[in-house]
């Protein structure tokens, strides 16, 4: 074996299986232990739908031109966030939210600002951040798919909306991301692989009941709301295996899709590793 | 018959976003369809052509950049889909007082051109016929592509018709105009009449479509 193939230290990984169901996956979970960091326009915390944060952060541009991530009063004036962050808390109920803003009113995901703040959510070592959105700069593309494979092997898991229009959109077409589209079913844990990529994974994201701002609800369709979907149901699973690498986390949710567990010659909507 | 480029470009993005409005409005059975442009000096959004419900008076209005639906697809720069929104009081009242219509859905997809967005395709109330609401999403996706793709392709062109103005004009020696302008007044009166007997030939010569 190269020298260069060597792990240099020693580091836990949890076991798969032998049979990975869902039950296996994530049954008894709900979130506890797991930190999520929401890449979004910020959270409203006020929010029955959503609750308290670990931290709300911002991403502001200092006097000497450099942008930084801050502290601030949580808040949302758009709503964006706030929504994605109230599926993810459906989904896992004691994952630790964090948000951080990096859309601003009327700006298409700045470029800048959003490398920052994913930059400073993967050094803050997050479990999984969710990204309900793309940008379409081609500037930022390099930059964006070096810090997704950083995150990747900082087991640091991106989950990234895929964009169903013909534009090129960054990061979730890097394979290093999980990238999320929707399907039309009801089921907010029902899931299927996709094994056409780039996109990954088909999440509920047609008519799901969101939070929106001044303490509202509301029904929306589009991948942004599939996406938490998936990012919630990964707080889940490392929530109960705690050590898995984002290749695994991956590969558990490929057996426990519906279109693969419910396929597999197991009892129970498994499939078997070994 | 000689146009003036950038109002005839100018004329064409309005006839084309107008059709536009209106075949996305028939598509989807909609009570209204509209585009907004995002204002580059403040970020608002500023509607551009409506058909259906408001087309008479919201062309020209224009709302905070990152509110409403239409600045979700501007922030996230995806195409959603929202429903039952009259059911929330604040919001039917306050599209009720901007726009005079309080939509039950709104579906929104933003305008990217050369990786900005450049605005948003909304389409409010779609008929009930039997399509799913992802298929429609794609649909309003396509046309969104379509629109941003044409728009792209006019102020391009308007860039180029400007240019090569600029460079059909720099062939002509306009100062020398302006000094046979400057000294014309002073110019002796045999002088002055045969430079006024040139100037008007010119000007014959010119009007007679001989360039």
């Amino acid at each position: 074996m190269p020298a260069s193939v060597v792990p240099h230290e020693r580091f836990e990984v949890s076991p798969l299986g032998p049979v990975v169901t869902r039950e296996w996956a994530w049954g008894g979970a709900d979130g506890s232990g797991i930190r999520v960091c929401v890449l979004d326009s910020g959270v409203d915390t006020s929010h029955p739908l959503v609750g308290g944060l670990e931290a709300s952060m911002d991403v502001v541009t200092g006097d000497d031109g450099e942008a930084a991530v801050v502290p601030v009063e949580p808040g949302d004036e758009a709503g964006h966030g706030t929504a994605c962050a109230s599926v993810i808390r459906a989904i896992a109920p004691a994952a630790s939210l964090t948000s951080v803003r990096v859309l601003s009113s009327g700006s298409h995901g700045t470029g800048a600002a959003l490398l920052t703040g994913l930059r400073w959510a993967i050094d803050e070592g997050f479990d999984v951040i969710n990204m309900s959105l793309s940008t379409t700069k081609p500037e930022f593309r390099d930059a964006l798919r070096e810090l997704s494979d950083a995150a990747y092997f900082r087991r640091c898991v991106i989950v990234a909306s895929a964009h169903n229009m013909p534009v090129r959109s960054y990061p979730w077409p890097f394979a290093s991301v999980i990238s999320v589209a929707s399907h039309d079913g009801p089921d907010p844990m029902a899931y299927y692989y996709n094994p056409s990529p780039p996109v990954e994974f088909y999440a509920r994201g047609v008519r799901v009941r969101v939070a929106w701002t001044g303490g509202r609800e509301m029904l929306t369709t589009g991948n942004s709301f599939a996406t938490p979907h998936i990012a919630g149901i990964c707080a889940l699973i490392l929530s109960k295996h705690r050590s898995l690498t984002p290749f695994q986390l991956k590969s558990v949710l490929y057996l426990t899709a519906e279109n693969v567990a419910g396929s597999a010659a197991t009892e129970n909507g498994g499939a078997r590793v070994d | 018959m000689l146009t003036d480029p950038p109002e005839s470009t100018d004329i064409t993005q309005r006839r084309l976003l107008q059709s536009i409005v209106e075949v996305a409005r028939s598509v989807f059975g909609a009570a209204a369809a509209s585009v907004f442009l995002v204002d580059r000096a403040n970020g608002d959004l500023v509607f551009e052509a409506v058909a259906g419900e408001g087309e008479n008076q919201l062309p020209g209005t224009r709302f905070p950049g990152g509110t409403g639906i239409a600045g979700w697809a501007v922030m996230g720069g995806q195409p959603l889909l929202v429903d039952d929104v009259a059911e929330s009081p604040r919001f039917a009242r306050a599209a009720a007082e901007s726009t005079g219509y309080v939509p039950r859905s709104i579906m929104a997809a933003p305008l990217i051109a050369d990786g900005e967005c450049i605005g948003v395709l909304e389409v409010l109330d779609r008929d009930s016929r039997p399509r799913g609401d992802l298929g429609d999403m794609d649909s309003l996706g396509l046309l969104a592509t379509e629109m941003a793709t044409v728009l792209e392709l006019l102020v391009r062109l308007r860039h180029d018709t400007g240019a090569a103005r600029a460079v059909e004009v720099a062939r002509f020696d306009l100062p020398l105009l302006q000094r046979v302008a400057e000294r014309l007044p002073t110019a002796s009166e045999q002088v002055g009449a045969t430079v006024t007997k040139l100037l008007t030939m010119a000007d014959e010569l010119l009007a007679g479509g001989g360039a």
